[in-house]
C-alpha cells in the first residue's frame, strides 16, 4: 500500500512541478504585465502543491529521499507526469489551452480526492482545491474571451484547443494501481472525474464559439515515463543547476 | 473582446481585513470588468491585502482640477473655527 501510495502521489507532484516550470518561462515574456503576473502566481501555486506532494512522497519513500531528490535528481524515464503539461508554451492560446484542459480536471480531482481515506492526501487536496478553482476561472475566462474574440485570436485559440485535445484522455485513464487505491478508497474516481470535465469543457467550448475536436489522435505514455520531445529539455533546464552543483545554497 | 490598444484603464480599491473603507491601491489595466476583477485579485491583493475588491473604469471618476486647487481648498486655510478644537474638555477624558 505505501509503495502505491508513493507512485500515486509522485504522479500528482510530477504534474504540478512540470506545469509550474512550463508557466515560469513566461516570467517576464507575458502578453501584458498583469497576465506575466498571474500566469506567475499560477506557477507558485504549483510549486506549493508540488513541494507538499513531494514531501509526503519522500515520507512515504522506503529509500532515503528529500523533495529536492525527487524533483531534481530523476531522469526523463522516471517521470510520471501527464504528456499534456510538458507541452511547450506556445502563443498565448496555446497556453491558456493547456492550462484549461489540466485546471478543470485537477479541480474535479482534487474535490475527489478531498474524500480519501488517506488524512495527508486528503489534507493537500484541501488546500489546492481553493487554488484551483481560481485556476479555472482564470484560464475559462481567457479561453472564452479568445474564442469568442477577434477573427485572429478565434483562430488561434481554435488551433490550439486543436493542439492540446490528443493530451487530454491520458488524463482519465486508470490503471491498475489507480484502481486498486480506488477501491480501498484513497484514490480519485476518474470516470467522475472524466464526467464532470467532458460536461464543464464542452459547455464553455460552445459559449466561446469553438468546436470540440474529435477524439482521432491521442497520446499517452506520461504514467509509464514515455515522454514526448519536449520533456528532456525541460528536465535540463530545470535540473542543471543541482545537478551541476550538488548540494548548491544560496 | 476589443484589441489590446482598446484595454481601460481601472482604479482598484481594496478593503483590508482591518479597515471598514476600501482604500485606492493603484490601477491596473484590462479588457471588461470581469478581467479587470481578476488582475486586480492578482496583482493587488497577493500579499493578504484585504477581503473585498472594488474595481472602477478611471473614466469614470469625476476628479478635481489640480489648477483649481487655490479656489477649491485656499479659502480653508484660515477658518480655523471649523476644527473642534474650542470646546473645553471634562478633566475625565484623557485621550482626545
Amino acid at each position: 500500500m505505501n509503495n502505491d501510495l508513493y507512485i500515486y502521489t509522485l504522479r500528482q507532484a510530477d504534474n504540478a512541478m512540470i506545469l509550474c516550470q512550463r508557466l515560469c518561462q513566461w516570467v517576464a515574456k507575458g502578453p501584458e504585465l498583469e497576465e506575466d503576473i498571474a500566469l506567475t502566481n499560477i506557477g507558485l501555486d504549483m510549486i506549493g502543491q508540488a513541494r507538499s506532494l513531494y514531501q509526503y512522497a519522500a515520507d512515504l519513500s522506503d529509500q532515503d529521499v528529500t523533495e529536492d531528490d525527487l524533483a531534481f535528481m530523476r531522469d526523463e524515464r522516471e517521470w510520471t507526469n501527464l504528456l499534456l503539461v510538458e507541452q511547450p508554451n506556445g502563443n498565448f492560446a496555446d497556453t491558456i489551452a493547456r492550462q484549461y484542459f489540466y485546471d478543470v480536471w485537477h479541480l474535479a480531482f482534487l474535490e475527489d480526492l478531498l474524500n480519501s481515506k488517506d488524512q495527508m492526501l486528503a489534507a493537500i487536496a484541501a488546500k489546492s482545491v481553493k487554488e484551483a478553482q481560481y485556476h479555472v476561472r482564470h484560464s475559462g475566462n481567457w479561453l472564452k474571451r479568445l474564442g469568442d474574440g477577434t477573427e485572429l485570436s478565434h483562430e488561434r485559440m481554435q488551433s490550439a484547443v486543436d493542439e492540446m485535445w490528443q493530451f487530454t484522455p491520458e488524463m482519465f485513464e486508470s490503471d491498475e494501481l489507480d484502481q486498486r487505491l480506488l477501491a480501498a478508497g484513497y484514490a480519485a474516481d476518474l470516470t467522475k472525474v472524466k464526467t464532470t470535465w467532458d460536461e464543464t469543457v464542452t459547455a464553455l467550448l460552445k459559449q466561446a464559439t469553438l468546436i470540440k475536436p474529435d477524439d482521432a489522435f491521442l497520446m499517452n505514455g506520461g504514467r509509464k515515463g514515455i515522454h514526448t520531445q519536449h520533456m528532456g529539455y525541460l528536465l535540463a533546464e530545470m535540473q542543471i543547476l543541482p545537478r551541476s552543483m550538488p548540494g548548491c545554497d544560496w | 473582446m476589443t484589441n489590446k490598444k482598446d484595454y481601460q484603464l481601472w482604479e482598484v480599491f481594496i478593503r483590508s481585513n482591518r479597515g471598514i473603507d476600501h482604500k485606492h491601491v493603484g490601477s491596473l489595466r484590462a479588457p471588461d470588468a470581469e478581467m479587470a476583477m481578476q488582475n486586480a485579485r492578482d496583482l493587488y491583493t497577493r500579499r493578504m491585502e484585504g477581503v473585498s475588491i472594488w474595481v472602477v473604469p478611471s473614466s469614470q471618476i469625476i476628479a478635481s482640477d489640480p489648477d483649481d486647487k487655490s479656489v477649491l481648498f485656499d479659502p480653508s486655510e484660515d477658518k480655523i473655527y471649523r476644527h473642534p478644537t474650542f470646546y473645553k474638555l471634562p478633566k475625565e477624558l484623557e485621550h482626545m
